[in-house]
């Protein structure tokens, strides 16, 4: 489940509990993360589904959903 | 009349204990800090032994996702400055907070991030060196981390003076204080370079003991010394302006009175051969503090138990002093905590502040054969009563740097 992996990077990055990280949830307003968390995280994405995400992609991503929905359609 | 500053608290992150209470109890007792190393593998290397920490647990002092940003200096430096502001019992919301100030130096910074990021950068590109590298990395975060902590909005910066940081950082601090920039700073030092490429360079430098034995290899004034020992940890004190302390009810551990600050001017490393940059930097405190060398009664040395750092350092004591010397005491305290560069000012600081407070002289260990070129009262092997008014504390650091402050007894 490309969720359940997400969810688990996020949880190690941004130091959240599990039960925070819904579909919808944003990053910066419900997760308290910052822009640089942002991008040490789109890393650790790429690192774990073996992906690049390019930098006008990466700025498009705001919440969970955009993750596992850009992952799902590349990969 | 000068605004007059003095010590209301203090933090310390150590080998021989974290809080000011484990640090003092263990300098009391002339306890050994140093150990066999385990975080890093030193079996290639011509030193075994450190004053490492083997049980730090950040989670206890900070929140974890901010731990994980931050290099090891970093959470040592907000650990310590966590138990010095308990310990000085600031009630934060009744401070001024555009009065308050942090000078928290590091000699190194964030080296273990800096190598494992260089090793990111080899193994993998560029693309994957971490965001966080260099607010990580620099040595002036921990002064803005603290302030971010405690809402601190008044004078800050970071001093990075090798292994004279802290000693500048509580002298820079003390003036800030008393020429009315601020009323309270947190100032100290903070260190972390016990990794790989810091501790080869400084093998490889021959500046490190060789003594494989962690009961003896930090021997300062003893025949057999052969070289520092690397420790870690941080130092943190709370120095307010003393109106500021007593309107609050501030217990007070100490007043500072001086500061001497100097360079040699003569070589990246070595000391000079006659101390002119110790000497004046000693004369510049005890001048600083309107008095007279007859008055010092203890010398918290720089006593790095290398060949040439300990006689320069009696030499120049011998010179200050003069016939005086012979009358007073001067222990080193890295005996016991190894030397923990830019943080060891701020832990022998907060040892000297407590040897006032308590009257009672720290002991240097491990003296079994003086060197009778440092033939000086180095309260041998065991610590004893003595009561001190006026002490001071010495730091030395590479680059030539000296710097020397001056404490007294509260009264």
């Amino acid at each position: 489940m490309v969720f359940d992996k997400v969810k688990k990077l996020i949880v190690e990055q941004l130091g959240v509990e599990e039960e925070d990280i819904t579909m919808e949830a944003s990053f910066i307003d419900d997760l308290g993360a910052d822009s640089l968390d942002i991008v040490e995280l789109i890393m650790a994405l790429e690192e774990e589904f073996g992906l690049e995400i390019p930098d006008n992609e990466a700025e498009k991503i705001t919440t969970v959903s955009d993750v596992v929905e850009y992952i799902k359609s590349n990969t | 009349m000068k605004r007059r500053v003095v010590i209301t608290g203090a933090g310390v992150v150590s080998s021989l204990g974290f809080g000011l209470d484990q640090f003092w109890g263990s300098i009391k007792e002339g306890r050994n800090g140093i150990s066999e190393i385990t975080r890093i593998d030193v079996s290639e290397m011509s030193t075994k032994v450190g004053a490492e920490i083997k049980d730090f647990d950040p989670n206890l002092f900070m929140d974890k996702k901010e731990a994980r940003r931050m290099d090891r200096y970093n959470q040592f430096a907000m650990a310590a400055s966590k138990m010095a502001v308990e310990n000085a019992k600031l009630d934060l919301d009744s401070l001024d907070k555009d009065r308050c100030g942090v000078i928290v130096g590091s000699g190194i910074g964030g080296i273990e991030t800096f190598e494992e990021q260089h090793s990111v950068l080899l193994s993998k590109g560029p693309g994957r060196v971490s965001p966080f590298f260099i607010p990580m990395m620099i040595s002036n975060m921990a002064s803005g981390r603290i302030a971010i902590q405690y809402g601190f909005m008044g004078f800050n910066e970071c001093v990075v003076t090798a292994c004279a940081t802290s000693n500048n950082a509580i002298g820079d601090s003390f003036k800030v204080i008393q020429r009315g920039d601020a009323d309270l700073m947190l100032t100290g030092g903070a260190e972390a370079s016990l990794t790989s490429i810091s501790f080869a360079g400084f093998c490889n430098m021959g500046a490190m003991s060789k003594n494989p034995d962690p009961a003896t290899a930090s021997r300062p004034f003893d025949k057999d010394r052969d070289g520092f020992v690397m420790g870690e940890g941080a130092g943190v004190l709370v120095l307010e302006e003393l109106e500021h302390a007593l309107n609050r009810g501030a217990n007070i551990l100490a007043e500072v009175v001086g500061y001497g600050c100097t360079c040699d001017a003569y070589h990246i490393t070595a000391p000079h051969p006659e101390g002119l940059g110790g000497i004046k930097s000693m004369q510049m405190a005890i001048n600083d503090a309107g008095i007279k060398p007859e008055e010092v009664s203890y010398i918290n040395a720089h006593g790095t138990s290398t060949p040439l750092n300990d006689p320069g350092e009696v030499n120049v004591v011998k010179t200050v002093f003069g016939s005086h010397a012979a009358n007073l005491a001067m222990s080193s305290t890295k005996s016991m905590t190894g030397h923990l560069l830019g943080a060891a000012g701020a832990i022998e600081a907060i040892a000297t502040a407590m040897a006032i407070h308590d009257s009672f002289l720290p002991p240097t260990i491990n003296v079994q054969n003086q060197d009778p070129e440092c033939d000086i009262d180095c309260v041998p092997n065991k610590g004893r009563e003595g009561n001190i008014k006026y002490a001071l504390s010495n730091a030395l650091g590479f680059g030539g740097h000296n710097a020397t402050i001056c404490l007294k007894k509260y009264e």
